[in-house]
């Protein structure tokens, strides 16, 4: 890369920060530049955020109309998902996919939910119960 | 060994900028090409058996901690590398090594990391930064892929240390005992070189090297029998693994070139290595346009040209074939 064409995209996901770049100058040398962003950076990451939302959006609605528990909602709004939550907690995935349903979660062992609560940087009230008006559902 | 005022310096890649800010505190000035080079550092691999949210790992670089690894092997330099089983312990052990005026390197989920972007937080777990003071309960850390230091509280700071999962850090802090002063370079970059020459040339896997580039192409031109969605969150997978999380693909070529660069300087102004430098920055450039390509294929509601995308891949696996065939040539003067 040429020190000159070094991107700046003002990208939103760099939130006014600066990657380094290592570039060309003219006299052949390399040096580290200052990037302010890059707009196929910045796609790229939007598509695995909306993504990520998406998930977060439906598993909201599902929580609302009462088929699945908090849990399930809580995991995709810290951006993990199934395999990540088994890989953090310690917890077989099929034990966790049980807590999903809201009757089971609701007779959950407090030494259980601690360790979700935990791993997933929540209070136990917290994870108990959905934030409001955070997604519209139909 | 001496110690010098600490100094923050951008980095492109965290663990290369920990090492090399590290080791000029200790008095060993070396830049982080010159880190990243002598350890060997660039590779590549693509493990569809090893998935991170759902989408395998494409690796640039070699694997986490191998840098930190590497630089005692190669150069002498003595680590000491402590894990905790406790957070307390490792919390209370962090502010020893600081009150004893260490400067410590540490693992950290960048999910937890408050000073991160909101939009760049996403689970990964071996990020490197450098904690070198603490004021109150704040500490003062130089996260090398930020421009300038930052600081970051106690309690964030001991969950992004003791996040538990694929490559968790376990607390994992570590620091040189030993650098030395003054070493004779030369036959370690030669040395270095060859191994990343060989590496990607001669892999007995085809998942790493050069044959690694060619399997993931393959694996693109089939996408179109995959569902588009699908395919849409594979392809922007690749570049994400290439330039969001640290520094990228093309990011590590360039970061490369670089000690190519310094290295054929150190060789008297070496022409193969400035040449081989010259070709590994256009390559960067190259796997920037393959970004690129799928960053407006996914934008895009026509079809997608998935061979096209593999043949740019391929082209640069081409190059990189020719680069490292120059840097042989070097070795075996």
């Amino acid at each position: 890369m040429d020190i000159n064409t070094v991107p700046q995209d003002n990208s939103s996901t760099y939130a006014n920060n600066k990657k380094a770049i290592y570039a060309k100058d003219e006299d052949g040398s390399v040096k580290v530049v200052g990037s302010s962003g890059w707009e196929a950076e910045e796609i790229v990451t939007k598509q695995a955020l909306s993504d990520l939302e998406e998930m977060a959006h439906e598993a909201y609605c599902a929580v609302k109309r009462g088929e699945r528990s908090s849990l399930y909602y809580h995991m995709y709004a810290i951006r993990m998902d199934l395999q990540l939550l088994s890989d953090a907690t310690g917890f077989f995935k099929w034990t966790i996919k049980r807590d999903f349903q809201p009757a089971v979660f609701a007779k959950i062992k407090e030494k259980r939910l601690q360790n979700y609560a935990e791993v997933m940087g929540k209070t136990v009230q917290e994870l108990k119960n959905l934030p409001k008006e955070e997604y519209e559902c139909d | 060994m001496s110690v010098t005022k600490f100094e923050h310096k951008h980095s492109a890649h965290c663990e290369s900028g920990v090492v090399s800010s590290m080791l000029r505190y200790y008095g060993l000035d070396l830049s982080e090409p010159m880190v990243f080079g002598l350890t060997s550092a660039l590779t590549f691999a693509y493990l569809p058996f090893l998935k991170m949210g759902g989408m395998p790992l494409i690796a640039y670089r070699t694997m986490p901690k191998a840098i930190i690894k590497n630089i005692q092997k190669n150069l002498g330099v003595k680590m000491k590398l402590e894990k905790f089983s406790n957070k307390q312990k490792g919390e209370e052990r962090l502010d020893q090594l600081l009150a004893e005026g260490k400067i410590v390197g540490a693992q950290t989920s960048v999910y937890w990391l408050p000073y991160f972007p909101e939009e760049m937080r996403f689970h990964f777990n071996a990020h490197n930064l450098l904690i070198y003071s603490k004021e109150g309960d704040n500490y003062n850390i130089s996260d090398p892929v930020f421009e300038h230091s930052v600081v970051c509280d106690k309690a964030s700071l001991t969950k992004a240390r003791f996040t538990k999962g694929v490559m968790a850090p376990k607390g994992l802090l570590y620091y040189p005992t030993y650098v030395p002063k003054e070493l004779d370079l030369q036959p370690i970059v030669k040395k270095s070189i060859k191994k990343v020459a060989k590496t990607m040339l001669n892999t007995p896997v085809p998942i790493a090297g050069i044959r690694g580039m060619r399997y993931l192409a393959k694996t693109i031109s089939n996408l179109h029998k995959k569902d588009k969605r699908y395919a849409k969150l594979f392809l922007g997978h690749i570049v994400r693994m290439q330039e969001e999380i640290g520094t990228g693909g093309a990011g590590f070529r360039y970061l490369y070139a670089s000690f190519l660069h310094e290295a054929s300087v150190m060789f008297h102004n070496d022409t193969t290595l400035q040449e081989a430098s010259d070709m590994l920055m256009s390559i960067g450039d190259e796997l920037r346009e393959f970004a690129l390509m799928i960053a407006k294929a996914i934008k895009s509601k026509k079809d997608i040209e998935y061979d096209a995308i593999a043949q740019k891949l391929n082209d640069v696996a081409d190059q990189e074939v020719k680069l490292y065939r120059k840097l042989l040539e070097f070795c075996s003067i």
